[in-house]
C-alpha cells in the first residue's frame, strides 16, 4: 500500500469553510480532553466553560469585556502576520501603552477634565504600544533580528518593568502596601455600561479598529505592499516595495493597537496600574491564536475575538469551580491552534492510497 | 564501497501513465534500454521527458503502467531503491549540499561507509575513481567553490560509487560551455565501452548526433517514435519532437539602431559571496537594438541583470540611461524610468503566487495613477488593466480573479511580460525569458521581443539558449569571469568561436 | 575569594539547563526544524520529572521520565511541521502554551511541597581538591557532568560521522538527501525527538537539582532564551558550552547586584537584556562572515515537488 499527498489544485469557498468549521469543533472537543488530566468529565469540564462564558448575561457581558482587548490586539496583529512578522511582543506593547496612559492619568488627570484627560491617555497609550512595536521592527530590517526572541524578550523587560514601578516608585499611597498605583481620578476613568464593565469608549474603538484595518489592508496601497511581502519578499524585493518603511509603519500599528487595548484595561477595568500578569492577562499571547482562527481576516476576527472571550471567561470559570489552575485555558488554546493547522492542511492537500 | 548490484541487462517501461493537476505528464510510454547503449531522450520542454526518469529513478511512482528490469518486473518506490537496481541520476538542478565538501556530498547516504569519519575513506575512493575514469575533482574543496562542470563529475561521481550501470543524464549541458560539454561527451562514451548504459535527457538535435544511439522522442507526453542516428536526419527528428516544421528562421527586420539608450562604463559589482562578479564593464544598447549576453551562468549575468534593475549594489561604475545616473538608485526609481526587468526566475521574483492575477498585474505599478490615488487603490481601474492585458496576450487563466500559481508557466510568463512591456518599455532586461517554456509560449515571447524592438525598446536579453541568442540579437555578448570576451555580429561569428569566448580562451 | 567561588558555582548550576536546551535545539534546527515551543517541552519535563520523583522517591525514574515528556511533546510539533507542513513558528508557540499549561495543571498539587530527593553534588575525587577550579568545575551534581558529556558527544556526532552528514545535509538541502534514500521524514522526527528530550532534561534539572521544588513558570523563559542562544553558538554544540555558561553567570549576577540596591524587577530584567545585546552581536558576525543557520531551517519538505 502506498499513501501519498498530492496538492489540491482549485478548492471552493464552501470546501473551505466546511473544513474550518470543522476543524474548530474537533479541536475543541479534542482539546477538552486534557481536563481528564485532573480526573474530571471532558464534556462537563466543556460545559461548564461555556455555561460559564454564554450561559448567562453576566458571562456575556464578562465574554464580551475579555473580547475588547483580544479584538484590538488580533487586529494588530493581523496586520503584523499578514507581512509575515511574527509579532510575540503584544503582551509588551500593551503594558507599554498601559504605563504611558497611567503617568497621564496620574500627573494630568487630577487638575483636568475628562474631556482632555481620556483622549490624551488614548493617544499615549496609542504612542506608547507603538514605540515598543517600533524597536523590534527596526532590530529586524537594520540587523536581520528574529523578531520572535526580540518581541519575546521585549515583553519580560515590560513586565519587569511595570513590576518596578507599582512596586517601588509608583506604589500607591493609598494600596495598603499592595502592587497597585494609586487609583484614577474620576476624570481617567473609563464611563462603562452599566451593569457591566464594558467601556463604551474601548468598544468603539474595537469596532472601529476593525473597519481601520480591513480598508488599511485591502485598500491602500500600504495594505498591497504587506499583502506582497508577506506572501512573498523576493517579489516585493523586485517590485522596489520599501522594506524598511513598510515593516516600520506595519509595527508601529500593530504596537499601537495593543497599546490602546493596555489603555482600556487600566482606565477601564482596573483603575490603575497594577502587576503586570493582572494587566495583560496573556492577552497578547491569546490574541496570537485569535487572529490565526479569523484566518487573519480582520471582519472575522470580531468572532474569533468572541469566542476566545468565552473561553477566557470559562477558564475563570473552571478555576473556581473545578479547581484547574487559570494555565490550563493555554493548553486548550494550544491544541485548538494546532488542530486548526491540521484542518488547514486538508484544504490544501488531498491524501491519496494506493495498492 | 561499491553496492553490490545485479548485472544490468536491460530496462523495460510499459505504459506508463503519469498525471498532475491539470497535466498528463506520460501518456502511455513504452521505452526498452539494453546494456552498453546510448539513448537520446529528445524533446521540447514540457514533453515529459525529466518526468520519465523522475519515474525510472523512483522520485514519482506512475499512475499506470509497469516497468521491467531484466525482464522481471519492479515497483521503484524509492531513490535507494532505484540505487539498488543499478540506476543512478544526475539532475538537471544539481542536488549537492553546497556549504558541504565533495567527500561529504558522495558519502551521503552511500552505503558501506564507516560510521566514524566516513569522509576519510570515502576521499580515497574519489582520487581512485578520478584517475581510474578521468573525472577529477577535490574531495575536500566545499560545492559552492566549484564550477558547474566539476558540482556536475560530483554527481557523475556519487552515481558511480553507488554502482550505477545505468546513468541517466538530464539535459547535462545545460551549464557548461562547449568545451566541458565535449569532454562530458568524451566521459559518457568511456562509460558506455565499459559496459554502462547512459540515457540523455535534451533538447538539443547537435548532441544527439555527436553522441550517437538510439533516439527517443517525446511529444506532450506521448512517445513519437524510436530510432537511431542512423536512420534519421536531423531535420525528421525536429519535426517529430514538435509536430511541424520547424521556424529556424523568425522573421527578423533590419533596423537601423536609434540613439544610445543605456551607457554603462566601467562597472565593478560584487557577488554574494564578496567577490567580483564584474569586472569593468562598458557597454551600450541602443533604442531598437537586442543586445545578447551569451555565455555559462554563473560568469556575471545575474550579477549584471540585478545592477541594472536596481537590485544590486554597484560598486565601481556608472548606468546611465537616456543620460541619467541611475547605479544603485533602487528598483522603483529605475523601473520609472522605462526599465522593465523579466526576472530569470518567474515564480520566485515575477508574481506573488497567492495573489490573484489581477493584483499580479499591477506588482510593479501599484502606487501610481491610475492605479492608486493618494494611497488608496482603485481597483476597478486595476481589475480593467489586467483585463486589458489577458486579452492583448491571450493569457489562459479561468479569470482575473484566480491566484496567479494555478496558471501554467508559459502564462505566468506572458503575464509577466505583458505587465512589464506594457508599461515600461525604454529598456527591457530579459533574463532567460523562454526557460522551460513549451513551443508555443516560447515562440510567442520570441515574436514579443522582436515586436518590441521593432517598436524602439532597448532590450537586453540573457539567455543560455545559444540559438535563441543567434536568432534575436542584433549583437552578442560573450560574457566569462565578469567581462565581455566579444561583442559580436551573430551572423558572422562561428560557433567555434563563441564557444572558446564562452570558455575564456578567446577574445574577439 | 569565597564569593566568587560561590558565584561561579552557581553559575555552573544554572547554566547547565540552558546548555542542555540549547544541544537539544542545535540537533533539531540542524536537521532543518526550527522548534519554538522549548519553553513547553521544559515546562513539562520538570513538573513530570518532579511529581515521578516525589511518587516514587527515585530521581533517576523522574529524570528519565521528564526527558520522555520533553520527547513525546516535541513529536507532536514534528507532526505538525513534517507531515502536516505547518507554520513552524505557530506550531513551536502552540507547543509552548500547551506544555506550559498541561505543567501548570499537573503541578497544581505540587506547589510549594519539598522535595525528599534531589540530585546533589558529587565530588569527583582528586580534582575537587584542586584550588580554585575544584569546587567550582569538579564538585557538581552529576548532571553538569552529563550535560558536558553530552554536548561534547552532540558535536562528536555532528561533525564526525556519519549519522552527522545525514542530519546537516537534511537541513541543508532535502531534496538532495531524499534523492540519495536518505528518510528525511525519519531524519526530522528523530531529530526533533531528540531536542524535546533535551528540553525535557533541561526542565527535569530545574526541579531536580535546581532548585528542588515546583512553582507555576520556573522555567522562566529559559526555553526562550535557548533559542537565541542556538543563535549565538552558530548551532556548534561546543560553542553552545561557551554560551550557556555565559548566560548562566548572568542569570547568578542578579543576586551578586542586588546588595548594591537596585530594585529586583530591575535586576530580574538583565538576563533578557543581555539575550538582545547577544543577538545584537551575534547578528553583526553572521553578517560578517556569511554564516548561518542551515539553509533549509524552517522549511517544510514535500517530497518530489520541483
Amino acid at each position: 500500500m502506498h499513501i501519498s499527498i498530492e496538492k489540491r489544485g482549485y478548492v471552493s469557498k464552501r470546501y473551505s469553510t466546511t473544513v474550518y468549521l470543522l476543524s474548530i469543533f474537533v479541536a475543541v472537543i479534542i482539546s477538552s480532553f486534557i481536563f481528564l488530566l485532573r480526573g474530571v468529565n471532558p464534556f462537563y469540564a466543556f460545559y461548564k466553560i461555556f455555561q460559564g462564558s454564554f450561559g448567562s448575561a453576566f458571562g456575556i457581558k464578562e465574554t464580551i469585556t475579555k473580547a475588547i482587548p483580544l479584538l484590538l490586539i488580533a487586529e494588530g496583529l493581523i496586520v503584523a502576520f499578514k507581512g509575515k512578522f511574527w509579532n510575540i511582543g503584544a503582551n509588551g506593547q500593551l503594558l507599554i501603552g498601559a504605563t504611558f496612559s497611567t503617568w497621564i492619568a496620574l500627573n494630568y488627570g487630577p487638575t483636568h477634565s475628562a474631556i482632555t484627560t481620556i483622549p490624551l491617555m488614548f493617544i499615549v497609550g496609542f504612542i506608547g504600544g507603538a514605540l515598543y512595536g517600533f524597536i523590534p521592527a527596526v532590530l529586524k530590517v537594520k540587523l536581520g533580528i528574529n523578531e520572535i526572541i526580540a518581541t519575546l524578550m521585549l515583553n519580560y523587560i515590560a513586565e519587569d518593568f511595570v513590576e518596578y514601578l507599582v512596586y517601588g516608585p509608583w506604589k500607591g499611597k493609598t494600596q495598603y502596601g499592595f502592587p497597585y498605583t494609586d487609583n484614577f481620578p474620576p476624570s481617567a476613568t473609563l464611563a462603562q455600561i452599566p451593569g457591566t464593565r464594558i467601556s463604551y469608549i474601548t468598544l468603539i474603538i474595537a469596532l472601529v479598529s476593525v473597519v481601520v484595518v480591513y480598508y488599511f489592508i485591502e485598500k491602500t496601497k500600504y495594505g498591497f505592499e504587506i499583502k506582497v511581502a508577506g506572501e512573498n519578499p523576493h517579489a516585493a524585493e523586485y517590485s522596489g516595495i520599501d522594506f524598511i518603511k513598510m515593516t516600520i509603519i506595519m509595527m508601529l500599528i500593530s504596537g499601537g493597537l495593543a497599546g490602546i487595548a493596555g489603555v482600556g484595561e487600566v482606565a477601564g477595568i482596573h483603575r490603575h496600574l497594577t502587576y503586570p500578569a493582572q494587566v495583560s492577562s496573556g492577552y497578547g499571547y491569546t490574541a496570537i491564536i485569535v487572529a490565526w482562527l479569523a484566518q487573519l481576516n480582520p471582519i472575522l476576527a470580531v468572532v474569533s475575538a468572541l469566542f476566545f472571550g468565552g473561553i477566557l471567561v470559562g477558564g475563570d470559570v473552571i478555576q473556581t469551580s473545578l479547581g484547574f489552575p487559570f494555565s490550563t485555558i493555554n493548553a486548550f488554546n494550544g491544541f485548538i491552534l494546532i488542530f486548526v493547522m491540521i484542518g488547514n492542511f486538508f484544504t490544501e492537500y488531498k491524501i491519496k492510497i494506493r495498492r | 564501497m561499491e553496492e553490490k548490484v545485479t548485472e544490468f541487462k536491460s530496462l523495460e517501461l510499459k505504459d506508463i501513465y503519469k498525471e498532475f493537476p491539470g497535466v498528463v505528464a506520460n501518456n502511455r510510454i513504452s521505452l526498452k534500454i539494453n546494456a552498453g547503449e546510448i539513448h537520446a531522450l529528445l524533446g521540447e520542454n514540457g514533453a515529459g521527458k525529466t518526468t520519465l526518469m523522475n519515474i525510472i529513478y523512483g522520485i514519482y511512482q506512475p499512475d499506470d503502467g509497469e516497468i521491467y528490469i531484466n525482464g522481471k518486473k519492479v515497483f521503484i518506490d524509492s531513490p535507494r531503491t532505484a540505487m539498488k537496481y543499478g540506476i543512478g541520476m544526475v539532475h538537471q538542478h544539481f542536488m549537492l549540499v553546497e556549504n558541504h565538501t565533495v567527500a561529504e556530498n558522495v558519502a551521503l547516504g552511500l552505503s558501506g561507509t564507516k560510521f566514524l569519519n566516513p569522509t576519510k575513506e570515502i576521499a580515497k575512493e574519489i582520487e581512485r575513481y578520478s584517475s581510474e575514469i578521468g573525472l577529477h575533482v577535490n574531495p575536500d574543496a566545499k560545492i559552492w567553490q566549484l564550477s558547474a562542470g566539476e558540482q556536475q563529475r560530483v554527481e557523475i561521481l556519487k552515481a558511480l560509487m553507488r554502482g550505477a550501470k545505468l546513468i541517466i543524464l538530464d539535459e547535462p549541458t545545460s551549464v557548461l560551455t562547449p568545451q566541458e560539454a565535449s569532454e562530458l561527451f568524451k566521459t559518457i562514451k568511456h562509460l558506455v565501452k565499459n559496459g554502462h548504459s547512459v540515457i540523455f535527457i535534451t533538447h538539443k538535435l547537435e548532441e544527439v548526433y555527436e553522441l550517437g544511439g538510439i533516439v527517443t522522442v517525446l511529444r506532450q507526453g506521448k512517445v513519437i517514435d524510436s530510432t537511431t542516428t542512423k536512420d534519421a536526419t536531423k531535420e525528421e527528428l525536429a519535426k517529430m519532437m514538435v509536430g511541424r516544421e520547424i521556424l529556424f528562421n523568425l522573421e527578423k527586420e533590419d533596423i537601423k539602431p536609434g540613439e544610445i539608450v543605456v551607457k554603462v562604463e566601467n562597472l565593478e559589482v560584487l557577488n554574494d559571496k564578496g567577490l567580483k562578479a564584474i569586472k569593468n564593464l562598458n557597454f551600450e544598447v541602443r533604442k531598437g537594438e537586442i543586445l545578447g549576453i551569451a555565455g555559462v551562468s554563473g560568469n556575471g549575468q545575474r550579477e549584471l541583470v540585478e545592477a541594472l534593475t536596481g537590485l544590486r549594489r554597484v560598486e565601481k561604475g556608472r548606468i546611465l540611461i537616456n543620460g541619467k545616473e541611475v547605479q544603485n538608485k533602487g528598483a522603483r526609481e529605475i523601473g520609472e524610468m522605462g526599465v522593465s526587468h523579466i526576472p530569470e526566475e518567474r515564480i520566485k521574483y515575477g508574481i506573488v503566487p497567492n495573489l490573484p492575477v489581477y493584483e499580479n498585474a499591477v506588482l510593479r505599478d501599484y502606487y501610481k495613477e491610475p492605479f492608486s490615488n493618494r494611497g488608496i487603490l482603485n481597483y476597478k481601474k486595476i481589475k480593467e488593466f489586467a483585463i486589458k492585458l489577458v486579452k492583448e496576450f491571450s493569457i489562459a487563466t479561468p479569470s482575473i480573479e484566480t491566484k496567479a500559481k494555478l496558471l501554467s508557466g508559459g502564462n505566468i510568463q506572458k503575464l509577466i511580460l505583458a505587465r512589464e512591456t506594457t508599461t515600461k518599455s525604454t529598456f527591457i532586461v530579459a533574463a532567460h525569458p523562454t526557460y522551460g517554456l513549451d513551443i508555443a509560449a516560447t515562440e510567442y515571447i520570441r515574436k514579443l521581443l522582436l515586436q518590441k524592438r521593432k517598436e524602439g525598446s532597448a532590450i537586453l536579453l540573457v539567455s543560455e539558449d545559444l540559438e535563441e541568442i543567434l536568432q534575436l540579437s542584433d549583437r552578442v555578448a560573450v560574457m566569462f569571469m565578469g567581462e565581455f570576451m566579444g561583442i559580436v555580429d551573430p551572423k558572422k561569428v562561428s560557433i567555434e568561436e563563441i564557444g572558446l569566448m564562452m570558455a575564456g580562451s578567446m577574445r574577439m | 575569594m569565597n564569593l566568587i567561588i560561590s558565584i561561579l558555582q552557581r553559575t555552573m548550576v544554572a547554566g547547565t539547563p540552558l546548555l542542555l536546551g540549547t544541544v537539544g535545539e542545535i540537533i533539531t534546527e540542524r536537521s532543518g526544524i526550527l522548534n519554538l515551543g522549548i519553553e513547553g517541552m521544559m515546562a513539562l519535563g520538570a513538573i513530570v520529572g518532579f511529581s515521578v520523583t516525589y511518587t516514587t522517591k527515585n530521581p533517576v525514574l523522574g529524570l528519565f521520565t521528564g526527558i520522555l515528556a520533553g520527547g513525546v511533546l516535541a513529536l507532536l510539533h514534528a507532526f505538525v511541521s513534517i507531515n502536516i507542513r505547518g507554520i513552524q513558528t505557530l506550531s513551536g508557540l502552540a507547543i509552548a502554551m500547551i506544555g506550559s499549561g498541561l505543567a501548570g495543571m499537573l503541578g497544581k498539587n505540587y506547589i510549594g511541597v519539598p522535595l525528599p530527593t534531589r540530585f546533589s553534588e558529587v565530588a569527583i575525587p582528586g580534582l575537587s581538591k584542586i584550588p580554585f577550579i575544584g569546587p567550582i568545575l569538579f564538585n557538581r551534581d552529576p548532571l553538569f557532568y552529563t550535560g558536558i558529556i553530552l554536548a561534547v558527544l552532540a558535536w562528536f556526532i555532528l561533525f564526525k560521522t556519519r549519522w552527522g552528514i545525514n542530519i546537516r545535509s537534511v537541513g541543508e538541502n532535502p531534496k538532495a538527501a531524499d534523492a540519495l534514500g536518505i528518510n528525511v521524514g525519519l531524519v526530522k522526527y528523530l531529530s526533533t525527538f531528540i531536542g524535546g528530550c533535551f528540553a525535557g532534561f533541561a526542565g527535569a534539572y530545574l526541579t531536580l537539582a535546581y532548585m528542588p521544588s515546583w512553582i507555576e513558570g520556573m522555567t522562566g523563559g529559559r526555553g526562550w532564551i535557548v533559542i537565541a542562544l542556538t543563535i549565538f553558538a552558530q548551532w556548534d554544540p561546543l560553542r553552545a558550552i561557551l554560551g550557556a555558561y555565559i548566560f548562566g553567570g548572568v542569570d547568578v549576577l542578579q543576586y551578586i547586584l542586588q546588595p548594591l540596591g537596585i530594585p529586583v524587577p530591575i535586576l530580574k530584567m538583565t538576563p533578557y537584556i543581555v539575550t538582545l545585546i547577544i543577538l545584537l552581536i551575534t547578528a553583526r558576525e553572521i553578517m560578517r562572515k556569511h554564516l548561518g543557520a542551515p539553509k533549509a531551517l524552517g522549511e517544510p519538505f514535500i517530497k518530489g515537488e520541483k
